[in-house]
């Protein structure tokens, strides 16, 4: 199973936000950092891909077309965890993932559904929220929720969109190691849009860096995330640098406000 | 970390099967309430008939005179079960509009689909067309269903070109409310006195106009679309945790809310088009049920209809039971009845929060 991305590109109005974008085969197992300043298209790329959003282009899953197709047609293959956090309701956590699960899963019987719910709250440890009221969690929490809503229906591919942005580092660490695990393990492929340069050079092996003017990158994260590009992407001043452990860390120094202004004209 | 903070597997299951069964018992609850209220709506009223009488009545009609076999027979039962099915009618619409609407606010009476019917029926009372021998009796509640039912297809028809933007449906359907309510002043305007006192009668809302025929045609109307909303009610469960979030599992939300708002036409349109305007129980009723069953629809849904029928029956008991000898309309005292509860919910959802 592979994920094929052609010539895809997307615009809202007359501003375009992602130019004909061609990526190599992403084969199973990877976990991909969708990288980039705000407003360049993170979120729609994932949205596209999820079908949410109409664009230009191909994409396809295992040979399956991917854009243009709505969530609905796409059975459980595809998982998408919104930006947004999932509302504050009266309802439980657990039902909310009952709910996610018959949606996902219309042809499992309700023992097997119930056993799904269970394991994937067990898999991010998550036990403590499960009876609690969505209304009565931190936004923190309710975005573990939602993650286990997305990933109750052991989907191959993962669009997950910044799902760490309401998290403390434990929880960083831990739903990102819990993400990884799922490529590795169950062979899925997840895409992951996020602002956190570090956590991406620690836990991917892909990295897409989109600049403003439509020129992106695709790669390595040791390869694609050097001074130059995080210039050119997101207008800062940034060194990496080997850790005391080997790894490489980016150490954002200060930004560059003229071409910050540039990029917005561009836009 | 003990047990009940950290419950495994197996323990989850059973901790929520705990849960969903005090779930049953709050319906079984609200059930046992509705029918109390019931039984005392039967009992109450200004002819002095008791609840031996009514019973004896019921269970042996033969043995009443006239008069009595009229008032148990033809309006006790008929006004107390119209009071049930419209109330549940106008809790089910109420629940659903607000999930489908995303919006607490939202009822068929708050986004004006009882001011359409209101209207309906003042074109009716003023105009008095004559359309082939179609009594005033039967083109009435034809013209109040039928202007509910459009208002309604309206707000589908805004809600579709909306699209994301659903927040401003309710904006809309304000203004809807008003622009129809303005109509209906200007009706009561320009009618005679005659004309005026029905109008005015109207939009209080009573249930003096039911009879078996009516509620038998608002049961049915109300089973079929409660069926119809539990088969959604894990999509509509889904629609809680947002827009977004239920697209993304595959909920095809658009389609949701459309049958979602058919539905809440036909049991509003039904439901006014019979009794009138009666605020409040969609509105209410709903809060009532996520206050005790919480949000998942299975419970929530028939919780609403329940508290819905709940209310109206205790409004239609209070309307007989607080003026001696008078039966007030069933409207005025849901609005007496349901703004100080609302207010109530309010502050203590406010302080939850």
């Amino acid at each position: 199973m592979s994920l094929h991305i052609e010539g895809l590109g997307l615009a809202y109005g007359d501003r375009r936000v992602l130019h004909a974008l061609s990526l190599p085969s992403i084969q199973a197992g990877s976990l991909v950092a969708v990288l980039g300043p705000n407003g360049v298209g993170k979120s729609s790329l994932l949205r596209a891909l999820a079908g949410l959003q109409p664009c230009q282009g191909q994409a396809a899953l295992a040979g399956a077309t991917l854009s243009g197709v709505p969530p609905w047609r796409q059975q459980a293959r595809v998982a998408y965890l919104p930006q947004q956090l999932p509302q504050a309701t009266s309802l439980l956590a657990y039902e909310a993932l009952q709910a996610a699960a018959r949606a996902r899963c219309a042809h499992l019987g309700s023992d097997a559904l119930a056993a799904r719910v269970t394991a994937i709250v067990k898999q991010l440890g998550i036990e403590p929220l499960a009876l609690q009221r969505m209304d009565r969690l931190s936004g923190g929490q309710r975005q573990l929720v939602g993650l286990a809503q997305a990933l109750v229906g052991e989907p191959h591919l993962l669009l997950l969109d910044e799902p760490t942005s309401a998290l403390d580092l434990h929880w960083q660490l831990r739903v990102l190691a819990c993400v990884a695990a799922r490529c590795r393990d169950a062979g899925a492929i997840a895409l992951l849009a996020c602002h956190d340069l570090n956590l991406a050079l620690r836990f991917c092996d892909r990295v897409l860096l989109l600049a403003p003017n439509g020129d992106y990158r695709f790669g390595a994260p040791g390869e694609v995330l050097d001074a130059a590009w995080l210039r050119h992407a997101y207008a800062i001043e940034a060194r990496i640098e080997q850790c005391s452990q080997g790894f490489p860390l980016v150490l954002a120094d200060h930004p560059l406000i003229s071409e910050r202004i540039v990029h917005a004209e561009q836009l | 970390m003990n047990e009940q903070m950290m419950p495994g597997a197996n323990s989850l299951q059973r901790a929520y099967r705990r849960t969903l069964l005090s779930r049953w018992l709050c319906l079984g609850v609200l059930t046992a309430l509705v029918l109390a209220s019931f039984i005392s709506d039967l009992a109450t009223g200004p002819a002095g008939l008791g609840w031996w009488d009514v019973a004896r009545g019921l269970l042996q009609p033969g043995r009443l005179d006239a008069a009595q076999a009229v008032i148990i027979l033809e309006l006790r039962v008929p006004y107390a079960l119209m009071a049930l099915v419209v109330g549940a009618s106008l809790g089910l619409a109420g629940a659903e509009m607000q999930t489908a609407l995303n919006n607490p606010l939202a009822s068929p009476f708050t986004l004006g689909v009882g001011a359409a019917a209101t209207l309906g029926a003042a074109l009716v009372i003023l105009l008095r067309p004559n359309l082939g021998g179609l009594g005033a009796d039967l083109l009435l509640p034809l013209a109040a269903f039928a202007c509910a039912f459009l208002s309604c297809l309206l707000l589908l028809l805004v809600a579709r070109l909306l699209g994301e933007a659903l927040h401003t449906l309710v904006l809309f359907g304000i203004a809807l409310l008003f622009g129809l309510n303005a109509l209906v002043g200007l009706l009561q305007f320009l009618a005679d006195a005659d004309a005026l006192q029905q109008i005015v009668f109207w939009t209080l809302g009573s249930l003096a106009r039911a009879d078996l025929q009516r509620v038998a045609l608002v049961t049915l109307v109300f089973g079929l679309c409660l069926v119809l909303a539990l088969r959604q009610a894990w999509a509509l469960t889904s629609l809680r945790g947002g827009e977004e979030q239920a697209r993304s599992l595959g909920i095809r939300v658009g389609w949701l809310r459309t049958a979602v708002l058919l539905r809440v036409s036909l049991l509003t349109g039904v439901a006014t088009a019979f009794v009138g305007e009666v605020g409040f129980i969609g509105l209410v009723g709903p809060h009532v049920a996520r206050l005790l069953l919480g949000e998942d629809h299975r419970f929530y849904l028939p919780g609403s209809a329940l508290a819905g029928a709940l209310l109206l029956s205790l409004a239609s008991l209070a309307s007989r039971a607080l003026l001696p000898g008078v039966i007030l309309p069933v409207g005025l005292v849901t609005a007496v009845v349901g703004v100080p509860l609302f207010i109530v919910l309010i502050l203590a959802r406010g302080r939850s929060a």
